[in-house]
């Protein structure tokens, strides 16, 4: 189950790892490693979180600032960082003044979908059933994102603070953590948070003394990507299989228990602080892997390019393409660097910055081993509930194999079954996973012309 | 017998459906209007007695403004909404989800696939002699019923009828996930090692033959069943004072199997163990 690593993990594009040193930080990416459930004596110790942020100390950061600087056990070290300074704002400014704020601000969600979260709760906070509920998409499990566990092993209390602003403006009494399983350690430091705030009137009852009651739950995924779809992940906390709901109703009607419910991604959350004590700028976290230097978690300004990106990550001297968005995502060519990384901005590119994923390929990758790496993978994640994505994703595989040897005519009779198939997939799926399986093939194929 | 359902009047709900203004009753799917205006949509997951998980997909239509295709069995009819059903867009999905299932699937006995199939110009054998099939041999484990799931297309009809939304058994339930999805009881374990009632509500509801009556799978296996011998009768069920309606199906004076209406306003379609397969005193002569 702990399947760890994922799609993207693999630049080299290999069922196994092969020989010579991965340029990538395995360790980082890939800790659960069976050798190390099994004997944990034998396992290299695992790198701090702040060793996956090569920016660590730059006084630019934002969200990573106190990464790698605070103590994440310590929940003094937090405060001594400006730590709940922007929950005792939310309270000055009440719920709807918390929910303006950061519906002015324009943030959109970070998760990959881009929704605008001013909007999500508001839709929330105004209905009229109750309880409301707070949940934090914590599954993490787009291949090659990382950002998540970073935030939550570097700096967990500015996670908790933040849910607890969420919920504040939602008007929700409960949030529950969904954690991905394969992060124990962000799990121990979470709870410890929790715990210690919960004994500091920071958590519970009366948070801060205003009145207002809140907790956390934090409850573990078992391993599937299918999970951190947003409808699938309240069955899961309700104890059902993970399978995606129908929308509409939306989750902010009917969502957890069947109750108004809105649905945050890590990053996002952790945006509100600096909206409620007055940043300057708005940032983004990308998760750089493959080919690069420096691979990592880096925070940058909307609107860098994407050369500039992976200039500071140290690109490879011959690179072959880059995977933006994670397994759901698409390729660019090396040529297409100028992209601005922006929501606006990639998707006019016809891409998408999805969870952040900036998965670098050097021309050593054969690119349609890198695919069929893509296609098992959705083949394996696919609940199996609808019958485009858990056949499709079989017949996509099935074609990629057929075709990994071939090149031009030899290869495009499949290639027409997979855009068929494709093309089903992303129109009649249930949800985003079998909506998005073929996006990666598809660009591959139209934008990096792979099997030419 | 006629069933008069007693509701409170609804409002109506205007859309436009392939360029005609309908009105339907508020609550109502996309399905219930296409069904009213005459349009013949396929379905497969959809059942007259059960809530759809729309899981099948062969029901899409294209609702305008929307990114994806909506499931017509379950999407609500929306004021003001513009509904198109037979786009090239819904046409290639619905062509494409037959294939993926035929290609996958025994369809044989699934009333009505091979026109659909006809009629979109599926061509499922293009995925190659190869292609993954669920392969799976029928289970043969009780003396009232035949599981063969290599006809099984996961439309979740028995383990909803099993479980919350009729018979509250809980015996059934999708184990494994992807293409290696399969309804199972828990552990696998045979159906008499189950939490199973024999109630035969599944059998009632499988779209596709892969549940079925032992009566009917014996005599499809000798080459005896024959539909245009048969004789359908409706009754009460003489066990206990419900009063359940029971259609026995009879092929040269013997009774073959039992159904039950689903237009019964009591039993829905569902029956107990005694009125489904509690007719043997009947035949002791």
């Amino acid at each position: 189950m702990r399947a760890g690593a994922g799609a993207g993990a693999e630049p080299r594009g290999g069922e196994g790892r092969g020989g010579g040193e991965p340029a990538y930080a395995t360790a980082v990416i890939a800790p659960a490693t069976p050798t190390a459930l099994a004997a944990p004596d034998l396992a290299p110790a695992e790198p701090s979180a702040g060793a996956a942020v090569p920016q660590a100390g730059d006084p630019a950061l934002t969200l990573l600032a106190r990464v790698g600087v605070v103590d994440p056990a310590s929940l003094d070290d937090y405060r001594a960082h400006g730590g709940y300074t922007a929950l005792r704002r939310a309270f000055a400014l009440g719920p709807a003044g918390v929910i303006r704020e950061v519906t002015d601000a324009g943030l959109l969600g970070r998760g990959g979908a881009a929704f605008p979260t001013g909007r999500k709760w508001q839709a929330t906070a105004s209905q009229a059933d109750h309880p409301h509920y707070l949940v934090c998409n914590v599954d993490e499990s787009e291949p090659g994102t990382f950002k998540d566990r970073v935030l939550m092993e570097g700096d967990p209390y500015a996670l908790i603070e933040a849910m607890t602003i969420a919920g504040y403006a939602i008007g929700a009494h409960k949030g529950f953590l969904y954690l991905r399983g394969e992060y124990p350690r962000a799990l121990g430091l979470l709870e410890n948070a929790i715990a210690s705030a919960r004994a500091r009137g920071l958590l519970g009852q009366d948070v801060l003394g205003q009145g207002y009651g809140f907790d956390i739950e934090i409850r573990r995924g078992a391993g599937a990507y299918i999970c951190g779809e947003e409808t699938a992940i309240f069955n899961s906390v309700e104890g059902y299989r993970g399978e995606p709901r129908t929308k509409p109703p939306f989750p902010v009607e009917k969502g957890l228990f069947g109750k108004p419910t809105a649905v945050n991604n890590v990053e996002t959350l952790v945006n509100v602080l600096p909206i409620l004590t007055g940043r300057t700028e708005e940032t983004k976290l990308f998760c750089l892997s493959g080919n690069v230097d420096r691979p990592g978690i880096y925070e940058l300004r909307f609107g860098v390019t994407l050369r500039e990106l992976i200039e500071l990550a140290g690109p490879p001297d011959t690179m072959r393409a880059v995977l933006l968005g994670g397994a759901a995502g698409s390729f660019v060519r090396p040529d297409e660097l100028d992209i601005p990384l922006t929501f606006e901005g990639t998707h006019a590119a016809g891409t998408t910055l999805g969870s952040g994923v900036v998965l670098v390929l050097d021309d050593t990758v054969e690119l349609p081993r890198v695919l069929l790496r893509i296609a098992k993978f959705f083949r394996d994640e696919s609940c199996g509930q609808c019958v485009p994505c858990r056949v499709g994703t079989v017949r996509q595989e099935e074609a990629l194999h057929r075709i990994k040897d071939r090149t031009g005519a030899d290869a495009a009779g499949d290639i027409a079954l997979l855009r068929e198939v494709g093309r089903a997939m992303r129109d009649a799926s249930i949800c985003g996973l079998g909506q998005t399986a073929w996006n990666a093939v598809e660009s591959a194929i139209d934008r990096l012309g792979a099997y030419e | 017998m006629t069933a008069i359902p007693l509701h409170m009047p609804r409002r109506l709900v205007e859309f436009t459906l392939d360029g005609q203004e309908v009105r339907v009753p508020e609550g109502d799917t996309i399905l219930d209007a296409c069904r009213a205006a005459g349009k013949d949509i396929p379905t497969l997951c959809q059942g007259d007695t059960l809530t759809p998980k729309n899981a099948c997909r062969v029901c899409v239509v294209e609702v305008e403004g929307a990114r994806t295709l909506a499931p017509a069995c379950s999407r609500r009819a929306e004021p003001g909404m513009t509904v198109l059903t037979d786009t090239e867009r819904a046409r290639h999905s619905r062509k494409v989800v037959l294939e993926l299932l035929a290609s996958s699937t025994d369809l044989s006995m699934t009333p009505r696939a091979a026109e659909w199939m006809k009629e979109y110009e599926a061509e499922p054998d293009r995925f190659g002699p190869a292609a993954a099939r669920m392969n799976e041999e029928p289970k043969i484990d009780n003396d009232l019923y035949v599981r063969d799931y290599d006809k099984c297309i996961l439309c979740y009809k028995c383990v909803d009828a099993c479980g919350e939304q009729w018979q509250n058994t809980f015996a059934i339930a999708v184990a494994g996930r992807g293409f290696d999805a399969r309804i199972s009881t828990e552990h696998d374990a045979p159906l008499t090692d189950s939490a199973c009632v024999y109630c035969g509500n599944c059998i009632e509801v499988c779209p596709t033959g892969a549940l079925s009556f032992k009566s009917e799978f014996d005599m499809r296996t000798a080459g005896t069943w024959d539909e245009s011998a048969q004789t359908e009768t409706t009754t009460v069920c003489a066990y206990c004072g419900v009063g359940c309606n029971l259609t026995l199906h009879v092929q040269e004076n013997e009774i073959i199997k039992v159904t039950s209406p689903h237009d019964n306003p009591v039993t829905h379609g569902n029956l107990c163990i005694k009125g489904r397969f509690g007719y043997q005193h009947v035949q002791q002569r």
